[in-house]
Protein backbone atom coordinates (compact mmCIF):
# COMPACT_ATOMS: atom_id res chain seq x y z
CA UNK A 1 0.00 0.00 0.00
CA UNK A 2 1.42 3.52 -0.70
CA UNK A 3 1.48 6.30 1.41
CA UNK A 4 -1.18 8.52 -1.24
CA UNK A 5 -3.06 5.20 -0.26
CA UNK A 6 -2.68 5.16 3.24
CA UNK A 7 -3.49 9.00 3.35
CA UNK A 8 -6.50 8.78 1.19
CA UNK A 9 -7.85 5.46 3.95
CA UNK A 10 -7.62 8.29 6.88
CA UNK A 11 -9.45 11.34 5.70
CA UNK A 12 -12.00 8.29 4.68
CA UNK A 13 -12.80 7.26 8.19
CA UNK A 14 -13.07 11.11 9.49
CA UNK A 15 -16.03 11.24 8.99
CA UNK A 16 -18.81 9.50 10.63
CA UNK A 17 -21.44 8.92 8.25
CA UNK A 18 -18.65 6.96 6.34
CA UNK A 19 -17.42 5.09 9.28
CA UNK A 20 -21.26 4.29 9.73
CA UNK A 21 -21.57 2.80 6.49
CA UNK A 22 -18.48 0.30 6.61
CA UNK A 23 -19.95 -0.70 9.93
CA UNK A 24 -23.55 -1.59 8.08
CA UNK A 25 -21.96 -3.05 5.09
CA UNK A 26 -19.06 -5.25 6.75
CA UNK A 27 -21.33 -8.27 7.16
CA UNK A 28 -22.86 -8.88 4.31
CA UNK A 29 -22.81 -5.55 2.05
CA UNK A 30 -25.52 -3.44 1.96
CA UNK A 31 -26.97 -1.81 -1.04
CA UNK A 32 -26.66 1.98 -1.76
CA UNK A 33 -30.74 2.42 -1.73
CA UNK A 34 -30.92 0.19 1.39
CA UNK A 35 -27.65 2.58 3.30
CA UNK A 36 -29.65 6.05 2.07
CA UNK A 37 -32.64 5.22 4.38
CA UNK A 38 -30.14 5.58 7.52
CA UNK A 39 -29.33 8.90 6.81
CA UNK A 40 -31.12 12.21 6.73
CA UNK A 41 -29.36 13.02 3.15
CA UNK A 42 -30.04 12.13 -0.53
CA UNK A 43 -29.43 9.03 -2.13
CA UNK A 44 -26.67 11.39 -4.27
CA UNK A 45 -24.82 12.43 -1.23
CA UNK A 46 -24.50 8.90 -0.01
CA UNK A 47 -23.18 7.45 -3.07
CA UNK A 48 -21.02 10.26 -2.83
CA UNK A 49 -19.75 8.86 0.69
CA UNK A 50 -19.25 5.46 -0.55
CA UNK A 51 -17.53 6.44 -3.64
CA UNK A 52 -15.12 8.28 -1.10
CA UNK A 53 -14.77 4.69 0.51
CA UNK A 54 -13.89 3.25 -2.96
CA UNK A 55 -11.46 5.18 -3.58
CA UNK A 56 -9.66 4.42 -0.30
CA UNK A 57 -10.12 0.88 -0.60
CA UNK A 58 -12.39 0.92 2.10
CA UNK A 59 -15.37 -0.87 0.40
CA UNK A 60 -15.89 -2.63 -2.66
CA UNK A 61 -18.97 -2.04 -5.09
CA UNK A 62 -21.26 -5.10 -6.73
CA UNK A 63 -23.62 -4.53 -9.35
CA UNK A 64 -26.69 -6.98 -8.26
CA UNK A 65 -29.33 -6.25 -10.62
CA UNK A 66 -30.08 -2.72 -10.87
CA UNK A 67 -28.61 -2.43 -7.06
CA UNK A 68 -25.00 -1.38 -5.96
CA UNK A 69 -24.28 -3.38 -3.07
CA UNK A 70 -21.25 -1.95 -0.88
CA UNK A 71 -19.03 -4.42 1.14
CA UNK A 72 -16.19 -2.69 3.25
CA UNK A 73 -12.96 -4.07 3.26
CA UNK A 74 -11.84 -5.46 6.49
CA UNK A 75 -8.08 -5.72 5.50
CA UNK A 76 -7.97 -2.40 4.44
CA UNK A 77 -9.98 -1.45 7.06
CA UNK A 78 -7.61 -3.09 10.27
CA UNK A 79 -4.62 -1.48 8.70
CA UNK A 80 -5.68 1.85 9.36
CA UNK A 81 -6.92 1.66 12.52
CA UNK A 82 -4.87 -0.24 13.92
CA UNK A 83 -2.30 2.45 13.67
CA UNK A 84 -4.07 4.83 16.15
CA UNK A 85 -5.76 2.13 18.19
CA UNK A 86 -2.01 0.72 18.83
CA UNK A 87 -0.84 4.20 19.88
CA UNK A 88 -4.14 4.95 22.28
CA UNK A 89 -2.87 1.02 24.03
CA UNK A 90 0.50 2.69 24.07
CA UNK A 91 -0.48 5.52 26.08
CA UNK A 92 -2.83 3.71 27.98
CA UNK A 93 0.12 1.38 29.72
CA UNK A 94 2.32 4.23 29.81
CA UNK A 95 -0.42 5.73 32.62
CA UNK A 96 -0.65 2.54 34.27
CA UNK A 97 2.99 2.48 34.37
CA UNK A 98 3.64 6.18 36.18
CA UNK A 99 0.85 5.60 38.43
CA UNK A 100 2.99 2.45 39.71
CA UNK A 101 5.75 5.07 39.86
CA UNK A 102 4.02 7.75 41.94
CA UNK A 103 1.84 5.18 44.15
CA UNK A 104 5.49 3.29 44.96
CA UNK A 105 7.65 6.63 45.44
CA UNK A 106 5.04 8.12 47.53
CA UNK A 107 6.83 8.89 51.42
CA UNK A 108 9.97 7.26 50.05
CA UNK A 109 13.00 9.73 51.15
CA UNK A 110 13.93 11.33 47.21
CA UNK B 1 -5.38 6.99 38.87
CA UNK B 2 -7.62 6.92 35.31
CA UNK B 3 -7.51 7.46 32.16
CA UNK B 4 -10.65 10.37 31.56
CA UNK B 5 -10.28 10.22 27.86
CA UNK B 6 -8.47 9.04 25.02
CA UNK B 7 -9.47 11.01 21.42
CA UNK B 8 -7.96 9.82 18.09
CA UNK B 9 -8.26 12.38 15.35
CA UNK B 10 -7.28 10.15 12.31
CA UNK B 11 -7.45 13.20 9.90
CA UNK B 12 -5.25 14.97 11.72
CA UNK B 13 -3.15 12.07 12.90
CA UNK B 14 -3.05 13.30 16.68
CA UNK B 15 -3.79 11.07 19.52
CA UNK B 16 -4.96 12.70 22.52
CA UNK B 17 -4.62 11.30 26.19
CA UNK B 18 -5.96 12.42 29.43
CA UNK B 19 -4.94 11.14 32.82
CA UNK B 20 -5.66 11.78 36.34
CA UNK B 21 -3.05 11.24 39.16
CA UNK B 22 -3.38 11.03 42.69
CA UNK B 23 -0.20 13.40 42.87
CA UNK B 24 0.71 17.08 42.43
CA UNK B 25 1.63 18.33 39.15
CA UNK B 26 5.21 18.26 40.53
CA UNK B 27 5.51 14.68 41.52
CA UNK B 28 3.83 14.20 37.56
CA UNK B 29 6.30 16.30 36.25
CA UNK B 30 9.79 14.36 38.13
CA UNK B 31 8.68 11.14 35.89
CA UNK B 32 9.41 13.14 32.78
CA UNK B 33 12.40 15.11 34.06
CA UNK B 34 14.17 11.89 35.88
CA UNK B 35 15.42 9.45 33.53
CA UNK B 36 15.37 6.88 36.06
CA UNK B 37 11.47 7.17 36.61
CA UNK B 38 11.39 8.15 33.19
CA UNK B 39 12.50 4.63 31.67
CA UNK B 40 10.32 3.35 33.83
CA UNK B 41 7.31 4.20 32.00
CA UNK B 42 8.32 4.98 28.38
CA UNK B 43 8.90 1.51 27.26
CA UNK B 44 6.20 -0.62 27.14
CA UNK B 45 6.23 -3.70 29.23
CA UNK B 46 7.54 -6.11 27.46
CA UNK B 47 9.66 -3.15 25.77
CA UNK B 48 11.36 -1.50 29.16
CA UNK B 49 13.40 1.96 28.38
CA UNK B 50 17.01 2.86 28.92
CA UNK B 51 17.81 6.46 28.45
CA UNK B 52 21.31 6.86 27.91
CA UNK B 53 20.87 10.90 27.68
CA UNK B 54 18.08 12.78 29.12
CA UNK B 55 19.35 16.62 28.13
CA UNK B 56 16.46 18.11 29.99
CA UNK B 57 17.07 21.61 28.77
CA UNK B 58 15.15 23.56 25.94
CA UNK B 59 17.08 22.28 22.96
CA UNK B 60 18.89 19.39 24.90
CA UNK B 61 18.44 15.79 23.32
CA UNK B 62 17.68 12.50 24.69
CA UNK B 63 19.07 9.14 23.62
CA UNK B 64 17.08 5.67 24.50
CA UNK B 65 17.12 2.21 23.61
CA UNK B 66 13.98 -0.38 24.69
CA UNK B 67 14.97 -3.94 24.87
CA UNK B 68 12.38 -6.37 23.42
CA UNK B 69 11.28 -10.19 24.69
CA UNK B 70 14.04 -11.39 22.18
CA UNK B 71 17.30 -9.37 22.88
CA UNK B 72 16.03 -6.64 20.12
CA UNK B 73 16.89 -3.24 20.98
CA UNK B 74 15.36 -0.30 19.09
CA UNK B 75 16.09 3.21 19.54
CA UNK B 76 14.83 6.44 19.90
CA UNK B 77 15.75 10.28 20.54
CA UNK B 78 14.35 13.23 21.62
CA UNK B 79 14.66 17.08 21.50
CA UNK B 80 12.77 19.35 23.59
CA UNK B 81 11.56 22.15 22.47
CA UNK B 82 9.70 24.12 25.33
CA UNK B 83 9.41 23.68 28.92
CA UNK B 84 7.26 25.35 31.21
CA UNK B 85 8.41 23.40 34.81
CA UNK B 86 5.46 22.20 35.87
CA UNK B 87 2.78 22.89 33.78
CA UNK B 88 3.87 22.18 29.76
CA UNK B 89 6.91 20.17 27.97
CA UNK B 90 7.05 20.20 24.07
CA UNK B 91 9.36 17.59 22.31
CA UNK B 92 10.22 15.69 19.66
CA UNK B 93 10.36 12.15 19.42
CA UNK B 94 12.18 10.21 16.72
CA UNK B 95 13.74 7.06 15.29
CA UNK B 96 17.49 6.09 15.84
CA UNK B 97 19.56 3.99 13.96
CA UNK B 98 22.10 1.27 15.37
CA UNK B 99 24.56 3.83 16.50
CA UNK B 100 21.47 5.20 18.95
CA UNK B 101 21.76 8.98 16.42
CA UNK B 102 18.86 9.84 14.57
CA UNK B 103 17.86 8.34 11.46
CA UNK B 104 18.71 11.05 8.97
CA UNK B 105 15.72 12.70 6.47
CA UNK B 106 13.11 11.01 9.04
CA UNK B 107 10.74 13.80 10.55
CA UNK B 108 10.65 13.29 14.37
CA UNK B 109 6.71 13.07 16.24
CA UNK B 110 5.95 16.22 17.62
CA UNK B 111 4.32 16.00 21.40
CA UNK B 112 3.26 18.23 24.31
CA UNK B 113 2.26 16.93 27.84
CA UNK B 114 0.46 19.59 30.22
CA UNK B 115 -0.39 19.32 33.58
CA UNK B 116 -2.96 20.99 35.59
CA UNK B 117 -3.80 20.90 39.18
CA UNK B 118 -7.56 19.53 39.70
CA UNK B 119 -8.38 19.38 43.32
CA UNK B 120 -6.24 16.77 44.79
CA UNK B 121 -5.28 15.37 41.61
CA UNK B 122 -2.61 16.03 38.88
CA UNK B 123 -4.35 16.04 36.00
CA UNK B 124 -2.26 15.15 32.70
CA UNK B 125 -3.07 15.77 28.98
CA UNK B 126 -0.37 14.40 26.47
CA UNK B 127 -0.82 15.06 22.98
CA UNK B 128 1.25 13.64 20.14
CA UNK B 129 1.09 14.11 16.14
CA UNK B 130 2.24 11.99 13.68
CA UNK B 131 3.67 13.70 10.28
CA UNK B 132 2.28 10.85 8.26
CA UNK B 133 0.81 7.41 8.57
CA UNK B 134 4.48 5.70 7.05
CA UNK B 135 5.88 7.22 10.34
CA UNK B 136 3.34 5.61 12.62
CA UNK B 137 4.20 2.53 10.80
CA UNK B 138 8.15 2.55 11.37
CA UNK B 139 7.79 3.63 15.47
CA UNK B 140 4.94 0.95 15.20
CA UNK B 141 7.67 -1.40 14.63
CA UNK B 142 9.24 -0.19 18.06
CA UNK B 143 7.85 -3.67 19.91
CA UNK B 144 3.92 -2.81 19.53
CA UNK B 145 3.14 -5.71 17.83
CA UNK B 146 1.49 -6.65 20.78
CA UNK B 147 -0.74 -3.44 21.48
CA UNK B 148 -1.47 -4.36 17.55
CA UNK B 149 -2.81 -7.99 18.08
CA UNK B 150 -5.07 -6.37 20.90
CA UNK B 151 -6.15 -3.42 19.11
CA UNK B 152 -7.43 -5.39 15.91
CA UNK B 153 -9.71 -7.02 18.51
CA UNK B 154 -10.94 -3.96 19.37
CA UNK B 155 -11.52 -3.12 15.69
CA UNK B 156 -13.90 -6.07 15.73
CA UNK B 157 -16.03 -4.88 18.89
CA UNK B 158 -16.04 -1.04 17.33
CA UNK B 159 -17.76 -1.97 14.09
CA UNK B 160 -19.84 -4.56 15.56
CA UNK B 161 -21.43 -2.36 17.91
CA UNK B 162 -21.53 0.64 15.39
CA UNK B 163 -23.43 -1.62 13.39
CA UNK B 164 -26.29 -2.85 16.02
CA UNK B 165 -26.24 1.21 17.31
CA UNK B 166 -28.53 3.05 15.31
Amino acid sequence: MTEVGVDRIFQALADQTRRDILGRAIQSGESVSVLSRHYEMSFAAVQKHVAVLERAALVTKERRGREQIVHTNRTTLRRAMTLLDAYEQLWIQRIDQITEILTITEGEPK
Amino acid sequence: MTVISTHKDAENLTLTVVAEFDATPEDVWEVWENPRKLERWWGPPTFPATFTRHDFVVGGESRYLMTGPEGETPRGWWRIDAIDRPRRLDFANGLAGDDGEPVQGMEPTSAYMILEAVGDTARMTAVTHFVDVEQMNLLLGMGMQEGMAQAIGQIDGLLTSSRSRA
